[in-house]
């Protein structure tokens, strides 16, 4: 049986013209960009292209506002870790949200170490920041506030741009992590007045190792490395030029097809859930429909458990992605889900499917076949499924 | 993740399902990660005639059960009785650091389904059985802490965190 990939949110495949532009890369273009002759020149100028198509795809004004990073998780140390320490003589406070990825999670708990105060803001139960709680939390000693565009798990895309007007009003630095957005949905960082957003290449189908983030004009932060003056001084290190060359052709690309791709995508999305009730019953989709990434849909099956889901699944070559804590090497259920209110064993059966580009609705239908056996013989196995079958005939 | 003998009782696993007029139950569930097993058993001359299981959990989680089940079948309670956590990841082949804490939990269902024979065989009413895995560590002997999890030692320098299963101990040791 052919591999089926339904888990693009973990990694997805280049796109075709992105490996042509690495290849071609690879075979003649090697060269460092600082260097000052005709072929460092030559590879200054493939950066500079990649800078400048990032910077329309997300609305910079400036391609010098853009610094290429080795991925998103970089991005997001540099954004934190460099306003922290480069404006501590402001304040310490920082706000934050209980569903950011751990890049942020644990960034903000070495700064906690380090003296400096994190708030830490609950979602509701469509699994979304309020905006006014944001406003609340602000204090004369919040320097930064940092709230993930799209979430990583549930999909659920929060309201970025009234919580950056509401930052923007008190004057305190905004950083969004928006690596599972960029490429995928548009956006523009005027509209979401961030100062600072972080991205990473391969969720438009650009190369693993090269992430980046946008840094507003006149945003003061301190570098994560020290070194040579690349990247204008805020990172540096010899550049990945031949990622970086892919990420400038997967830009281009996202920019270019992001209305057809958002559409087939939404349309498999739609038709998975449309279908789902057809093959299985009781589950709860965790991510806000109405706020959500095209391509991805949380749901947890009731009385089983998603490691065996998925390990099952992957006997049949269907790569999904898990939530359950088994599976994840933290035996701890999923922050993000236990915030949406989910109980620890609900939270357990946790599928995350996300699709991709190549996928069809051939893919649907066989994933909807595999799933519905699957779920029928963990369930027969689980003492949970005879408990709730006990109680409902009792009743 | 898993070998060839975990991912066979996983995808095949052995004396699985309810059992009809069960001579004992144990029931147990993991309050770290949600897993729950139950165990049902047949005795017949003070020997395990007939095992069962069900479970909710991971992979590993079922092919302890699985395993579990295949090496009571036919053991007198005595020997079952032995039966330890290690027996079973060893039968097994091993099982990921991480998940060792799914091993106790069948060799703790087969124990408590014995308690629960020899209580109804006796005629005495079940005392609610002490919870094993509490969330603290315990100290072994020596003065080094345990995770109670898994049974690895704890590192000196990560007080509240258990390497092994990663696991946020909660206090410190």
């Amino acid at each position: 049986m052919t591999f089926l990939n339904l888990d693009h949110i973990s990694a997805n495949p280049l796109a075709p013209e992105v490996k042509d532009a690495m290849i071609q890369a690879i075979q003649s273009d090697y060269h460092n960009p600082s260097s000052q002759h005709q072929a460092g020149e030559h590879a200054a100028g493939l950066l500079e292209d990649a800078r400048q198509k990032t910077a329309q795809l997300l609305g910079a004004r400036d391609p010098k506002e853009i610094v290429f990073t080795s991925n998103g998780t970089e991005s997001v140390n540099h954004a934190l870790k460099g306003v922290a320490y480069a404006n501590k003589e402001k304040g310490k406070h920082i706000i934050t949200s209980n569903i950011e990825h751990n890049a942020i999670h644990r960034s903000l708990k070495r700064l906690t170490s380090q003296g400096f105060k994190v708030t830490s803001l609950p979602v509701d139960e469509g699994g979304r920041v309020d905006p006014k709680e944001v406003e609340k939390a602000i204090t004369e000693e919040t320097i930064l506030v940092s709230v993930m565009h799209s979430n990583n798990e549930t999909g659920t895309i929060q309201p970025i741009e009234e919580i950056g007007k509401v930052v923007k009003d008190h004057h305190i630095l905004f950083h969004t992590d928006a690596v599972d957005s960029v490429g995928l949905v548009p956006l523009d960082v005027q509209e979401l007045h961030a100062d600072l957003l972080s991205f990473a290449s391969n969720t438009m189908y650009g190369p693993s190792g090269v992430g980046g983030l946008y840094i507003r004009q006149g945003t003061r932060l301190f570098p994560l490395l020290d070194g040579g003056t690349q990247e204008n001084s805020k990172r540096a290190g010899a550049e990945n030029l031949i990622g970086i060359i892919g990420h400038g052709k997967a830009a281009e690309l996202a920019l270019h097809n992001m209305d057809s791709r958002q559409k087939h995508l939404a349309h498999l999305k739609e038709l998975l859930l449309s279908e789902l009730p057809n093959y299985i019953d009781e589950y709860i989709i965790n991510t806000n429909l109405d706020h959500s990434l095209p391509h991805l849909v949380n749901v947890s099956i009731k009385y089983i458990e998603g490691e065996s889901v998925m390990l099952m699944l992957s006997e049949e070559d269907i790569a999904v992605a898990t939530k359950s804590a088994c599976a994840t090497g933290s035996l701890r259920a999923s922050h993000v889900l236990l915030s949406l209110g989910l109980s620890h064993a609900d939270a357990q059966g946790t599928l995350v499917i996300s699709f991709g580009q190549e996928n069809t609705e051939e893919d649907v239908y066989r994933f909807l076949g595999a799933l519905k056996n699957i779920v029928d013989t963990l369930r027969a196995m689980s003492p949970l499924y005879k408990k709730a079958y006990q109680a409902t005939t009792q009743e | 993740m898993y070998n060839k003998v975990v991912m066979d009782h996983f995808k095949n696993p052995r004396n699985v399902g309810e059992m009809e007029n069960p001579d004992a139950v144990g029931e147990v569930g993991n309050p770290l990660c949600g897993d729950m097993m139950h165990i049902y058993l047949k005795v017949k001359d003070d020997k395990i005639d007939d095992i069962s299981f069900q479970t909710f959990g991971c992979g590993s989680a079922i092919a302890v059960s699985s395993m579990l089940t295949e090496m009571a079948k036919g053991k007198s309670l005595e020997e079952a009785k032995k039966l330890s956590n290690q027996d079973i990841a060893d039968a097994l082949e091993g099982l990921p650091k991480n998940k060792m804490h799914c091993s106790n939990l069948g060799a703790d269902a087969l124990h408590q389904a014995i308690q629960d024979y020899e209580a109804r065989r006796d005629g005495v009413s079940l005392k609610e059985p002490e919870p094993k895995r509490k969330e603290i560590h315990e100290h072994g002997e020596g003065g080094n802490c345990y995770c109670p999890y898994c049974n690895v030692e704890l590192d000196e320098d990560s007080p509240t965190f258990c390497t092994a299963c990663q696991s946020d101990l909660g206090e410190e040791h």
